[in-house]
């Protein structure tokens, strides 16, 4: 199918979930109004659809190209143009250290199994605190800085990595090892050249979902960091403005996803390069 | 499959032909294959790497569509044949499923046809005990060794008595004693089902011992360029092996793949000749 | 009695480990006594938890309601993952049109949902919480169920057209238990993150008695000992599912490489 086409679909996809959006406000929204004048009063009432809880879609669009506020000339899709890009560097950064964190963690792990033993409880534990709890004292120690953006972003970045790598790591066929051992070959022979690429797969299926962890990572760090800048003052800032503009958030939480789709895109065309060769199907 | 309303010609080829098209170049695979197997014959496919053959046996199965040329299995056309599940396939790999035992693998076919419980136990059985694996009905692929994988495969592929058997190349894992135990039980399965084999091989003595006859194939284009008559007495067993005729078909068959391959290069050089003076192409 | 001895082999330098971090933490803090505000010694931990099990802010009744807002929001969010992935592995051209959509919502940060869900479900219903955590767990196993129904090896798919299996059978007898292994990844990264929603969602306004409340109400009480226990019981409940997990994985897959022989996973 060609690039055209897939957009298309796509395209078609939102526009049907744009469509859904207006229907549901169509069926049970709030009073639909020009001008002060009502022109359509629903004749149900879904709480989700009113006009706080789901703005409509004109709305939101009107004020992303608004001014940000009353004091500047740049839009609020603009504002959330640069603060995306602020975001994406923690993110970007955090991604890469999670993903090297996971790979050297599950390549020890495999290797060294007393260092598994003793150390894997500890990294699954490590997910299950609360990263929102966790925010707030990894900036009071570290301080405000994008240092500590960074390291939350990492924090979740590497875990779905170590996983997916151990994994990968130990999917080899055991009469590929066996061929290996015959080989006399060494243990970082066999890692480099059987262990490895058979985790291929694994790895770039938890890539992505590691794209979007980072970005969610960036943002809650940034939030409870205090940090000036970034999605995550954005989305703080406009959660408290909800009840006057809603469109704000609205811009905001779109502006967010779709920085991952393109995060998660750039990823997926990474895989179809190194998957390449690889028989078809691989490439899920 | 009522006997008397079998046709006598298993598989019809006629003028079967095959390119691949690959990026910007295309490769003739197949070239005016016409060949008739009759029912209950032993039919071997022999040739070098890159005669197409594995190609051949596919579009007999209706699992490669060829881009001239009409395939009949039983009378139809092949994809009604491989609709009406006519034939059972055994690939260069064993392409077990990791996640059953032995005897759960065998019944594949049977519970995709909708076969009962009490009957696909049993006929499971039977197939595992006729390939000498019922003591490892209940392992794990992972737990028999590539051989035995194999006859798990072949014990699959018959479990459903098709009329026909597409076998590629299914001994080439195996060592020579194990290949000609195979080859044998092979024999004794036919002669007992007589059912019909198209057999790939690499091997010009297994292709001899197996068959009633032996197509012989070059490459660039894949076509068949002999067709002998193996006329060894049957049942044929260690004295066929060391018998004069064996030797001397062995031998036919070697020179025949021989000439096969000299005359498939004087083609490609004559080509590429005419193509350098005159400029065709 | 030899299995329960495996056992503790294997898990010693584990504990070892924990026993040495524990141990460095309490003398860390008696020795410098400075930051106990914030990062209180594991003694202090483990008397705050004691007081508050079952009084003052309540740490056990409040687990139960978070594990039950976290098992209802991996409930929903495994289910809407797996129709979504047999949906886009039934319909190939539905791809295009949803996985973008999928990535796009996943990477809507919990800080921004999480009020929207409590907008939507209602701030004192448990669903809201089950949202936020099921708007997590969606992605890992939607994403890794797909890999696994559609990374088949192409000549079992051979074997199957050879059996004229129509794409039901196929599915069926071949893509699902093909999938298995990479539901089973995808289930490990969900657990941890069913838990984390709930407690986030918690986190901004429902009922006092669960453990996202309590980390709240308990540290702006400036309590941090207490903050730091119902940490910690979220943590013990993550590892819990987490073994629950794997448990279930040893029982229906023991044929991958990864989980028989003498390899084994986390």
């Amino acid at each position: 199918m060609s690039v055209a086409g897939r957009v298309a679909i796509f395209v078609g996809f939102v526009a049907l979930i744009l469509v859904l959006w207006e229907a549901a406000k169509v069926v049970g929204g709030d009073p639909w109004r020009v001008d002060g004048e009502v022109i359509w009063d629903p004749p149900l009432k879904f709480s989700f659809a009113s006009d706080v809880n789901l703005p409509h879609v004109w709305e939101v669009w009107a004020a992303m190209i608004a001014p940000l506020n009353a004091g500047t000339t740049e839009s609020l899709g603009a504002y959330l143009f640069w603060q995306a890009l602020y975001t994406w560097r923690e993110a970007a950064i955090g991604f890469a250290l999670g993903a090297a964190i996971g790979v050297a963690l599950s390549v020890a792990f495999v290797h060294f199994g007393f260092f598994e033993r003793a150390v894997s409880p500890y990294v699954i534990a490590s997910q299950t605190i609360p990263i929102v709890a966790l925010a707030p004292m990894i900036v009071f120690f570290v301080g405000q800085t994008m240092t500590s953006v960074v390291i939350i972003a990492t924090y979740l970045s590497f875990f779905p990595v170590t996983i997916a790598m151990l994994r990968g790591l130990r999917s080899p066929d055991p009469r590929s090892l066996e061929l290996m051992r015959s080989y006399a070959a060494s243990r970082r022979a066999v890692l480099w050249k059987l262990r490895l690429p058979a985790s291929l797969p694994y790895l770039f299926t938890a890539l992505k979902i590691t794209a979007t962890a980072s970005i969610v990572g960036a943002i809650v760090g940034e939030g409870p960091g205090g940090i000036r800048y970034g999605l995550g003052r954005a989305i703080l800032f406009f959660s408290q403005q909800y009840t006057i503009a809603p469109e704000k958030l609205w811009s905001a939480i779109l502006v967010t996803a779709a920085l991952g789709v393109i995060f998660f895109g750039i990823v997926r065309l990474t895989e179809l390069l190194a998957l390449r060769r690889w028989p078809e199907g691989f490439a899920a | 499959m009522s006997e008397s309303r079998a046709p006598a010609v298993v598989v019809r080829l006629q003028g079967v032909g095959k390119t691949f098209t690959l990026g910007d170049g295309s490769t003739v695979a197949l070239s005016d294959i016409n060949l008739d197997i009759g029912r209950g014959e032993f039919v071997s496919l022999i040739g070098p790497s890159g005669c197409g053959k594995s190609t051949l046996l596919r579009t007999i199965g209706d699992l490669i569509e060829p881009s001239t040329g009409t395939v009949q299995v039983n009378a139809k056309p092949a994809k009604r044949a491989r609709l009406d599940r006519e034939y059972g396939m055994v690939f260069q790999a064993p392409v077990l499923f990791d996640w059953r035992t032995v005897e759960e693998n065998v019944q594949l076919p049977l519970e995709l046809f909708g076969q009962d419980k009490t009957t696909r136990a049993r006929r499971a059985g039977e197939m595992l005990e006729l390939v000498g694996l019922s003591d490892f009905a209940r392992h794990h692929p992972y737990q028999l060794s590539g051989g035995m994988q194999q006859r798990v495969a072949i014990a699959r592929a018959l479990a459903f008595s098709p009329d026909l058997l597409l076998m590629d190349e299914p001994f080439g894992a195996l060592d020579e004693m194990t290949r000609e135990r195979m080859n044998s039980e092979l024999l004794a399965i036919w002669e007992r089902t007589g059912i019909t084999v198209v057999f790939v091989t690499h091997s010009i003595p297994e292709a001899v011992f197996l068959s009633s006859r032996v197509a012989v194939m070059s490459a660039r284009p894949g076509r068949i360029t002999h067709l002998i008559d193996v006329d060894l007495e049957r049942p044929r067993g260690l004295a066929t092996r060391e018998s004069p005729r064996y030797f001397e078909l062995i031998t036919a068959v070697r020179e025949a793949l021989r000439t096969g391959e000299a005359r498939a290069d004087e083609t490609a050089m004559s080509a590429e000749r005419a193509v350098a003076e005159g400029g065709i192409g | 009695m030899r299995r329960a001895g495996g056992a503790v082999r294997r898990y010693s330098p584990a504990i070892v480990l924990f026993a040495l971090l524990i141990g460095t933490w309490e003398a860390g803090v008696r020795a410098l006594d400075v930051r106990g505000f914030i990062l209180p010694a594991p003694s202090a931990i483990a008397t705050a938890l004691l007081d508050n099990w079952d009084s003052g802010y309540q740490i056990f009744p409040a687990a139960r309601v978070t594990l039950y807002e976290a098992l209802g929001g991996l409930a929903m969010g495994t289910s809407l993952g797996l129709a979504v992935a047999f949906v886009i592995s039934r319909f190939p051209t539905s791809r295009d049109a949803i996985l973008p959509v999928a990535v796009a919502v996943n990477a809507i940060p919990i800080i921004a949902f999480a009020p929207l869900a409590n907008n939507w479900f209602g701030i004192q219903s448990p669903i809201s919480k089950m949202a936020v955590a099921a708007s997590l767990v969606f992605f890992p196993i939607m994403i890794n169920t797909l890999r696994g129904l559609t990374q088949v090896e192409p000549s079992a798919i051979e074997l199957m057209r050879s059996y004229a299996a129509g794409d039901g059978s196929v599915t069926r007898h071949l893509r699902i238990p093909n999938a298995l292994p990479f539901f089973f990844t995808g289930m490990k990264i969900a657990t941890t993150l069913a838990l984390n929603g709930a407690v986030v969602g918690e986190y901004f306004g429902g009922l006092t008695v669960a453990l996202g409340r309590v980390v709240v109400g308990s540290a702006s009480a400036l309590r941090f000992d207490i903050t730091w226990s119902a940490i910690v019981v979220v943590s013990v409940m993550g590892i819990a599912l987490y073994l629950a997990v794997l448990a279930i994985e040893q029982l229906a897959i023991p044929w991958h490489p990864s989980v028989r022989g003498e390899e084994r996973t986390t």
